[in-house]
């Protein structure tokens, strides 16, 4: 081809292109950064399904003229740099208007930058590190922090009169939030931690760390390991120790309780009381018409979970951005209506964004594992309302 | 003290367990490498296989355990042996680069391939209600599972032991190792040997993956995940022995469960460290021949 050519091809198509757009519709491009190959892709498949859930169900609720449209990547786990550049990409190559998804915490770090320099809204969908948020003024979050998780859990126990407690988390930065988060809720309930122990992430058999437990006879001990398989193990080595049967109580968060992972850990984690952001099991009518669209779309198998909630309240603050503006707003106006976001009725009940620190305020659940039905369900029990991230308000911006 | 001892015996009890896991998943890997000196990094693969094709039976279709692990494990052995003709057979006098090259794709093959029809969960595996719970042996109560687990390590490396000491085949499979070239010479068909000897260890990673599932959960990553446990026991062990995995699966797996509960900020890092003395030692692992 001469460059003649070449340059009528392209001003070609370039002009097709601006027809297509002038005479058909607006495009809003969400760029989603999440996890969809590789060991990890677990969360990201959970998080993505709630993603395209609401899309689907709520596209018809966008002005006439109007469309949005889901461009994924895939990080392939917690690689930030892999994060960053195809956060880059989704900015610079595609357009994309927002940046959204984040599955790992250092991912989420990454692409903060990349948020900030290019005024893109970023709404992270799972990412759990507390002070995330800070890293970019584009950054609001919908799913939820440990802090914001465990604090209220720890005075929970101490509530129950329990007087010794005993912290058991993964050796990693989500482990630490927990940690914290348990210790001063516990503490400031009047209770003391007498021994803690960080495990080792690649850990298998976690019986040794449940033998140290059971030999130290704490009231209760709380554990916390990354959702999915890990948890499992950790429950099947409660039980094989007979930790319940020694008297030891076990509180946890929703990631070792996790929805899709209770039918894995047969019996054992009946009784077991835990806090979280979301249940399955919830009788909320918004969570009812969450499960009858997610049954629609997936079947009864994959389980919708906390992360694939945290997806589709993101996008349901996204399409409000859509939706408010006509679909036409630039970074900065979407920022101002992302962080004074609220809903009633999120699956999750009545969640917001808190304007000054860009995070979610929501309620805490305490549940229970019950038999509901022949099949294990985190019943909730007791409501803890419109908690917001404790780390954030112990720790004010410097 | 009495607490000390119940928890001493305890560690020992779950350390065990969890050698024989390692145990079983690596014997293959030791019989494959040592026999054809192949790097085979996908040996998890087949270990996977085995759980999946377990778990599946056991779930999906209600097929009792002990018939499900049979099943999978000659499903596993039928499944090695055009993969030994197609994929590894070219590779057989290839450098250990390209060998290592070929099985870590197929490492990588396998996690999305176990991801495509099986999601991205872990698979449910609960033990049949004989073998759950606790059993009273006595002087206390342990696991039901985890005892089984350690009857079948014991009766499996007697077996193996016998099979190799002691049968025709298992003595050509060593002369076979000590001396390729000969073993032809006198008559031994290598070739339908080495099929034969890969479907076996395939077969025995699969019984272990399955026997497995307890305590090494089946999910995608698997093979990956797991792929330094299996290659530890081996290198420590030593090549091509049935004794040396063994011993180096229970050292490992008791010294790895007693250092996580004595130090557990530490515990994780400890297998390397002992890993790395006892190669410094005996570069050829404990029991491999010079």
């Amino acid at each position: 081809m001469t460059i003649t050519a070449r340059f009528l091809a392209a001003l070609f198509t370039v002009t097709l292109a601006g027809i297509g757009i002038a005479s058909a519709q607006t495009e809003i491009k969400v760029g989603v950064v999440s996890t969809m190959s590789g060991p990890d892709a677990q969360p990201g498949d959970e998080m993505n399904k709630g993603i395209d859930l609401y899309v689907k169900e709520h596209q018809k609720d966008l002005p006439a003229g109007v469309k949005v449209t889901l461009i994924y990547r895939d990080d392939t786990g917690a690689n930030p740099d892999v994060a960053k550049r195809l956060a880059t990409e989704l900015v610079t190559r595609d357009h994309v208007n927002i940046l959204a998804g984040a599955v790992w915490s250092p991912n989420a770090a990454a692409i903060a930058s990349v948020a900030t320099e290019a005024k893109v809204p970023f709404v992270i969908m799972n990412a759990a590190g507390a002070s995330i948020t800070r890293a970019s003024p584009y950054i609001i979050r919908t799913s939820f922090t440990l802090w914001l998780v465990s604090t209220p859990i720890g005075q929970w126990a101490a509530k129950q009169g329990w007087k010794k407690a005993y912290t058991a988390v993964t050796d990693y930065a989500p482990g630490f939030d927990a940690e914290g988060g348990f210790t001063k809720g516990f503490t400031d309930g009047g209770g003391t931690v007498i021994d803690k122990v960080r495990m080792p992430f690649p850990t298998d058999d976690y019986s040794p760390f449940i033998q140290r437990i059971k030999d130290s006879k704490p009231n209760v001990a709380f554990i916390f390991v990354p959702a999915g398989k890990k948890a499992t193990a950790v429950m099947k080595a409660w039980n094989d120790l007979g930790l319940t049967k020694a008297g030891i109580k076990l509180v946890t968060t929703q990631d070792v309780m996790l929805d899709e992972e209770l039918p894995n850990m047969g019996d054992a984690p009946l009784g077991i009381v835990s806090a979280g952001t979301y249940s399955n099991a919830a009788t909320r009518a918004a969570n009812q018409v969450f499960l009858n669209a997610w049954r629609n779309a997936y079947g009864e198998k994959p389980i919708a979970d906390f992360m694939s909630v945290a997806g589709w309240d993101g996008m349901a603050a996204i399409f409000d951005v859509v939706k408010q503006t006509n679909g036409k707003f630039d970074g900065d106006a979407a920022m101002k209506i992302l962080s004074n976001w609220k809903t009633t009725d999120s699956p999750r009940g009545p969640i917001s964004i808190d304007p000054n620190t860009r995070d979610v305020i929501e309620n805490v659940y305490i549940r229970r594992v019950e038999n509901l039905n022949g099949k294990l369900a985190n019943v909730e029990f007791e409501t803890i309302p419109n908690v917001k991230d404790p780390w954030k308000e112990a720790n004010p911006p410097k | 003290m009495d607490a000390a001892l119940s928890a001493a015996i305890s560690i020992g009890f779950h350390g065990v367990a969890f050698a024989m896991v390692l145990y079983l998943v690596s014997v293959g890997l030791s019989i494959t490498m040592g026999l054809m000196g192949f790097v085979n990094l996908a040996h998890g693969v087949f270990a996977a296989a085995g759980g999946y094709f377990m778990t599946t039976l056991m779930t999906r279709y209600g097929v009792p355990f002990a018939v499900s692990v049979a099943l999978a494990t000659l499903a596993v052995a039928a499944l090695a042996v055009p993969l030994e003709r197609f994929l590894y057979r070219p590779l057989y006098g290839a450098d250990e680069l390209d060998q290592v090259l070929m099985t870590m794709g197929l490492v990588f093959m396998s996690v999305a391939i176990g991801k495509y029809f099986w999601g991205p969960t872990a698979m449910p595996f609960y033990p049949p209600a004989a073998l759950s719970g606790q059993i009273d042996l006595g002087f206390r109560t342990f696991p039901t599972y985890r005892t089984f687990l350690i009857g079948s390590g014991a009766i499996l490396v007697t077996l193996l032991w016998l099979g190799l000491e002691r049968t025709r085949f298992g003595a050509m499979i060593r002369a076979a190792v000590d001396n390729r070239r000969m073993a032809q010479s006198v008559g031994i068909n290598t070739s339908q040997l080495f099929t034969f000897a890969f479907a076996f260890g395939s077969a025995l990673a699969a019984l272990g993956g399955g026997l497995g599932a307890e305590i090494l959960a089946i999910d995608p990553g698997y093979a990956l995940e797991h792929l330094v446990y299996f290659l530890i026991v081996v290198a420590v062990g030593g090549l091509g022995t049935i004794r040396g995995p063994f011993v180096a699966a229970l050292l490992l797996g008791v010294s790895d469960t007693a250092f996580k509960y004595l130090l557990p900020e530490l515990g994780a890092f400890f297998i390397y460290a002992l890993t790395m003395v006892i190669l410094l030692w005996k570069p050829r692992g404990l029991f491999g021949q010079a």
